[in-house]
């Protein structure tokens, strides 16, 4: 048997009070992956990643990081091996690019070491890398989305952390900052040999860049696996409900989803509204159990 | 030991930016290699310094003025115990007890209205809004009316009701996690509901008994002597250096619950802490001086924005609250002398106002 990954989880069941959103959940996070978690909205994903990075406690089941339960380190012993950006973070308010990024040391300070030469390079370092070192002494608030997400970035990289995981990074930017994010994400995963885990909405990102992708849905894990194997048209209307086709990116060659055209039907109906008559039914499209490793 | 001075921003940049620019140097410390290591901020230090000043200022001045008045050299000689007896008996019998006790109390209350507007990422969320100052009261007022208690158990009284108000806003607030406008909304009901349950006590009351709580609500530090300094130092010796601790956590915790554990912050560890200690504070300053209010609102967001601060400036509250409880104090002896106001009715006056402009500022930003 191969060595067990750095992150996995084993039967977890997910709940916020009595609302169950995962049963019996399985994970594993490959070493080494830029794993990227897509599904519907309310499909878990977001829950499956907080309960990854302790922030929610599982009803059952466990996490183990590096070869212990996960809730068996001291907080800031989490904190020095797994990086979390969450998909809501409060800048305070009047700090500056430079103090921001600072935080992201706080698990490697102690009570008379809080600013060592080390911290003072490693936060250059990860400002450099996300490419805010010139906003340094700029207050966070005045940045644009797009800077203020690579701030946040660059605070987690400055936890100087094996694993990072990263909830819906891609959120409110635009389209041009959204491949930023990504870009740099790759550059994590490639250069310095991060494990990455994000959630991401778009699945024509997610089969971009992701080596290894999981589909979610209902709380379940539905397909994992390299995304040119395992995005087909019928697992896309399995799990998004959306019927779609499937093409080679143009650019990458990895998959493309492109979703079937529904104007003429939405015509159609249209039409036969004003003639008084019903619209013609349609057998509902077979959508096919999948489960694939 | 070495020293490096780094990131004065740029005059372009700075220009740019207008006002919101911190324009803060930052010196670095480092000694012994890197084992002991940290930055101060210029300005920071410059403030935090002026305020022990100004401070020592007013002290030396409460020393010195009153219907006895005594020069500056004479009650240096005073306070070794040397000069006049008349000199001796007034400074170091009442005035000195006096400011000190201010100094304390104000201190704490400081600290503990730093903690609360942190915990509850809100400048209205302090002690007196939230209704620990409230229950404190009730208490001491239940003690006074129902027991018949002299000073001692009037203060007791009052740590029993404020600890057991902020227990119960904090288990009505939870609800994974405590939750800022949360705690803020349930302390106003709770201290409504006190402030009701004290009227009810009040109408009830021999009308001598009314009046003696009366002037303990308002909050005075007339003929306080040492018994109440050695009590105040106890408490506020053992606690603020133990919230001054969890300075670095709570304004970790300022950036949002998830944002703080993922840097390794036990959160709801710290946050029952925080509260607990914070309200033990505040407990002891109340049960000193009575509920002397606005100090806890106002001192630590005075000393934030003076300081241009982006998280809690924990110490900076305490000192900021020393001053202005000594000062608010000077003038209440002063003001209508011979007529010794309670100190409580001068911050409320000054913290009133206050409280208008900061409501007033948030509602204009949109952040109220």
């Amino acid at each position: 048997m191969s060595e067990p990954a750095r992150l996995w989880g084993e039967n977890l069941t997910l709940a916020y009070d009595q609302r169950v959103i995962s049963r019996e959940l399985g994970i594993t996070i490959p070493d080494g992956s830029l794993t990227v978690i897509v599904g519907p909205n309310a499909c878990g994903k977001s829950t499956l990643l907080r309960a990854l990075s302790r922030m929610l406690k599982p009803a059952a089941g466990a996490v183990h990081l590096d070869g212990r339960l996960i809730s068996s380190y001291p907080s800031k012993e989490v904190a020095r091996r797994l990086g979390l950006l969450p998909q809501s973070s409060i800048a305070p308010d009047g700090i500056t690019v430079a103090d921001l990024v600072a935080r992201g040391r706080y698990p490697h300070q102690k009570f008379l070491k809080q600013w060592s030469r080390a911290d003072e390079r490693i936060i250059a370092e990860a400002m450099a890398a996300t490419r805010v070192s010139d906003l340094g002494s700029r207050m966070v608030d005045e940045l644009s989305g797009g800077q203020r997400q690579r701030v946040w970035l660059a605070m987690v990289l400055a936890q100087q952390t094996p694993l990072l995981l990263l909830d819906e990074p891609t959120t409110y930017l635009d389209i041009a900052h959204q491949m930023d994010v990504l870009d740099l994400c790759a550059e994590l995963h490639h250069d310095r040999g991060h494990t990455l885990v994000a959630v991401l909405h778009d699945l024509n990102h997610a089969c971009r860049y992701a080596t290894h992708l999981i589909a979610m849905s209902d709380g379940q894990v539905v397909a994992q696996g390299d995304p040119a194997e395992i995005i087909t048209a019928e697992l896309v209307e399995e799990v998004f409900g959306l019927p779609c086709r499937i093409i080679p990116d143009p650019e990458t060659g990895t998959p493309l989803v492109v979703p079937a055209d529904r104007r003429g039907k939405i015509a159609k109906r249209a039409a036969a509204r004003q003639d008084g008559s019903t619209p013609p039914e349609e057998a509902p499209v077979a959508a096919g159990a999948r489960q694939s490793a | 030991m070495s020293t490096t001075k780094s990131q004065p921003a740029p005059a372009a940049d700075r220009t740019r930016q207008g006002r919101r620019d911190s324009g803060d140097a930052v010196r670095v410390v480092r000694l012994a290699g890197d084992a002991v290591s940290f930055r101060l901020r210029t300005r920071m230090t410059f403030i935090y310094g002026t305020l022990v000043a100004a401070t020592l200022v007013v002290f030396a001045i409460t020393l010195m003025v009153g219907d006895y008045e005594i020069p500056l050299p004479r009650v240096l000689l005073a306070l070794t115990g040397e000069g006049e007896r008349l000199d001796v008996f007034f400074v170091q019998g009442m005035r000195l007890p006096r400011a000190l006790t201010a100094i304390l109390v104000g201190a704490a209350l400081g600290v503990a209205g730093a903690v609360f507007q942190s915990l509850s990422r809100n400048p209205l969320g302090s002690p007196d809004i939230i209704g620990f100052t409230s229950g404190a009261a009730t208490g001491a007022v239940l003690t006074i009316l129902v027991l018949g208690g002299g000073m001692t158990q009037t203060s007791i009284g009052a740590v029993i009701g404020g600890l057991g108000t902020a227990g119960l806003v904090y288990l009505l607030a939870l609800k994974r996690g405590v939750q800022g406008y949360r705690l803020i909304l349930v302390g106003i009901g709770v201290n409504a509901m006190l402030l009701s349950a004290r009227d009810y006590l009040m109408t009830r009351a021999e009308l001598t008994e009314a009046m003696t709580a009366q002037v303990w609500l308002v909050g005075s530090l007339n003929g306080r002597d040492w018994t109440q300094v050695v009590a105040v130092s106890c408490g506020t010796g053992v606690l603020i250096p133990l919230i001054l601790g969890l300075g670095p956590r709570l304004r970790l915790m300022e950036m949002g619950e998830d944002s703080a554990r993922a840097l390794g912050v036990p959160t709801q560890a710290t946050q029952a802490t925080a509260l607990l200690t914070a309200s033990a504070l505040t407990g002891f300053g109340i049960a000193v001086a009575g509920p002397i209010g606005f100090i806890a609102l106002a001192a630590p967001q005075l000393a934030r924005r003076l300081v241009r601060a982006n998280g809690t400036t924990l110490l900076g509250a305490g000192l900021m609250g020393g001053f202005l409880l000594l000062t608010a104090d000077l003038i209440a002896q002063r003001a209508l002398a011979p007529i010794q106001l309670p100190v409580g009715v001068v911050t409320a006056v000054v913290g009133g106002s206050y409280l208008v402009w900061l409501l007033y500022r948030e509602w204009r930003t949109g952040r109220g």
